[in-house]
């Protein structure tokens, strides 16, 4: 139930946020909006702790900008290799071990991995991951293992809450 | 200035294009549409700054839900031929 | 004065967005196999997009627009790696086998990469 009024308050301000117009009849509207969408979000059951990760927190907004930073690195380094006239790729498929214990921290976890470019994942099979890679170089797994270190730690705060 | 970022994203728009017209197996192609598409979302929105006409900047938000609404669908028709049908445990039993 | 800083900003946020899109298409063009491609094509998604859309935060200031902007970049974070991995896991259930080096040119790359990491 705490679930469903989050995901109304969140919905809430995204249509306030969008909308700019605030007269009593549109706001009444958006109100309106917002309790239909979380009805038929409980109807569909997806009001969870996978649809509506609120035990989260805060703590994914502190990983996300380490994430941005990993992200301009690895892009500058895919560039040198796309700009390089000889085109030095050496792609190879790989396995890493996700030490994540729930699904959504496996999901961040293989989220992370693709939007860094460079690393893609390809599929994930319990805790295994397939993951395709551009060049040697970016699955010498210095980051991939920091990557994984605070992924698990973004998803600790889900278990030590709930 | 913006017409400038226009250009080159027009640029780079072709290029991609280029790809989704040469691409030997259909999954170039639909990479190529993808890309199309989010380079379209950046038109729309630097469009909207050339022209002084934020209200653009909504387009662009609908535009990129549609293009990976229809990225998703088009790959699932590919992966089993078939929209309505999901993989069911049974199913892989058999 | 603090106008002047946030346009320079601007525009150099801007010019280096178009950079990284124009060099993301450069790699989809000249990657040998749909796998590779995305490792170019995600480039377009994060960098270029991230930095063009910073550049017209810069332009827009403190209004509704930066909010829309923000919600966008959102938007392509969290649909981009989604379907990149939808396309890499269609094209391996279609059967399309990755690019690997031929390997006279491999040996090489090993050797090249080696001599880096040490």
């Amino acid at each position: 139930m705490l679930r469903a009024f989050g995901l109304g308050a969140i919905l809430f301000i995204f249509w306030l946020l969008l909308s700019g117009h605030y007269t009593p009849m549109l706001i009444g509207f958006g109100l309106g909006s917002c309790g239909l969408i979380v009805y038929l979000a409980m109807r569909m059951d997806v009001v969870d702790h996978e649809g509506v990760p609120l035990q989260l927190g805060g703590r994914f907004w502190m990983y996300f900008p380490w994430l941005m930073k990993e992200i301009f690195i690895a892009n500058v380094n895919v560039a040198r290799v796309i700009l390089n006239p000889r085109l030095p790729i050496s792609p190879v498929v790989t396995h890493f071990k996700a030490s994540q214990k729930s699904d959504l921290g496996k999901t961040i976890y293989a989220n992370s991995i693709t939007l860094t470019p460079g690393t893609i994942t390809t599929n994930i099979q319990g805790q295994d991951l397939e993951i395709h890679a551009l060049t040697l170089k970016d699955i010498d797994g210095r980051e991939e293992d920091e990557m994984d270190h605070r992924v698990s730690w973004v998803e600790s705060g889900s278990r030590g809450n709930s | 200035m913006f017409v400038a970022a226009t250009v080159g994203v027009l640029a780079s728009m072709s290029l991609a294009m280029t790809r989704a017209l040469m691409g030997p197996t259909v999954y170039d192609r639909v990479l190529a549409v993808n890309t199309f598409g989010t380079k379209t979302v950046l038109l729309i929105a630097v469009l909207g700054f050339l022209t002084e006409r934020p209200e653009f900047l909504d387009l662009a938000i609908v535009y990129a839900l549609i293009n990976f609404i229809g990225t998703i669908a088009v790959l699932k028709f590919f992966e089993y031929r078939d929209l309505g049908w999901t993989r069911h445990p049974e199913a892989d039993a058999e | 004065m603090i106008d002047l800083i946030l346009e320079v900003l601007s525009w150099i946020s801007i010019i280096g967005g178009i950079f990284f899109m124009m060099v993301g298409t450069i790699g989809i063009v000249r990657m040998p196999d749909v796998y590779t491609r995305l490792h170019a094509a995600g480039m377009t998604d994060t960098m270029g997009a991230g930095l063009l859309l910073l550049g017209m935060c810069f332009q827009a200031g403190l209004t509704l627009v930066l909010v829309r902007l923000v919600l966008i970049y959102a938007f392509l974070l969290f649909t981009s790696p989604i379907s990149t991995h939808a396309l890499a896991s269609a094209a391996l259930s279609g059967g399309v086998e990755p690019y690997t080096v031929p390997a006279d040119r491999s040996g090489k790359l090993n050797s090249l990469n080696g001599e880096q990491n040490s």
